[in-house]
């Protein structure tokens, strides 16, 4: 990978998307057990729909995850000074994320250059789950 | 109604170790296949002391006690109502398999939006490692809703 360079990198530049799996009850299962997230609305059908919900739904972490993943793929994760999301909308079975970035802006702070980017998390109907930022020094 | 009087709570810190076992099964089950994050070898010639921990694994260490719900049934929440709003991380200095880190949390805010339909949580933690070295800062708002 070519390394990233602060001068190289400009205002509206896109970030390489990051296509998931469609989210399937197995990855929520693993995901519960890897993440030490044992919440049962997340793994357990019976459980969700006593909580109003029609089914189990991804743990908001999982896209947040995802969106790490996007990142570090962009950058060497020693780079990553801020990382930050609001989960909008639930992530369901069957739902097949799509991450993406945009830089939005560039500064030098602290004696570190910055690049802040703005990240989201949609379906595969456009329907956005998380959105985000993060500030990366280069 | 989430009762005010608990902005501003302070938790006792805790310590919590982190494991290699438990980075390499994390990054197996989110799909990650850079080696740096499975394989020791390639994480030092990157430059890391071991396996880094990748960026929103601290939320899964500040939960590994016996009991990561505790505080929020403290709080009066039941666990069907409870919702995950906004986490946010920022990182000082590298985190890698090894380390002790120290968590120490209070909550910081607590309002609510819909005529109290949503009660909103704020709980912010201080993330230091064996040398005292302050590491990362966590913050989590989480939100009470009510059910139909």
């Amino acid at each position: 990978m070519r390394k990233l360079d602060y001068a190289n990198v400009a205002i509206g530049q896109m970030l390489p998307e990051l296509k998931l799996s469609p989210i399937s009850r197995t990855t929520l299962a693993l995901f519960a057990g890897a993440s030490g997230d044992h919440n049962p609305i997340h793994i357990d059908s019976d459980f969700a729909r006593q909580a109003g919900m029609p089914d189990v739904f991804a743990h908001g972490m999982l896209s947040m995850a995802y969106l790490g993943r996007m990142l570090t793929d962009w950058v060497p994760q020693q780079c990553l000074r801020e990382f930050n999301s609001r989960f909008s909308a639930l992530a369901h079975l069957g739902n097949v994320l799509i991450c993406s970035g945009k830089v939005v802006a560039k500064y030098e702070e602290g004696g570190e250059k910055l690049v802040k980017v703005e990240i989201q998390s949609t379906d595969q109907f456009g329907e956005v789950k998380v959105l985000g930022e993060a500030l990366v020094a280069l | 109604m989430i009762d005010r009087k608990h902005v501003g709570r302070v938790f006792p810190p805790y310590k919590v170790a982190v494991e290699k076992g438990r980075l390499r099964f994390f990054a197996k089950v989110i799909g990650e296949t850079n080696p740096v994050y499975s394989d020791e070898a390639a994480a030092k010639a990157a430059g890391y002391r071991s396996l880094p921990v990748p960026p929103t694994f601290l939320f899964s260490l500040e939960m590994d006690v016996a009991d990561p719900l505790a505080w929020i049934r403290e709080l009066g929440i039941a666990l069907p109502h409870l919702l995950h709003g906004e986490q946010s991380f920022t990182y000082h200095a590298p985190v890698c398999a090894g380390d002790v880190l120290s968590f120490a949390a209070k909550i910081a805010d607590i309002y609510e939006k819909r005529n109290s339909a949503l009660e909103f949580v704020v709980r912010q933690t201080r993330v230091s490692n064996q040398d005292g070295e302050h590491v990362a800062d966590l913050r989590s708002v989480i939100i009470s809703r009510a059910i139909a």
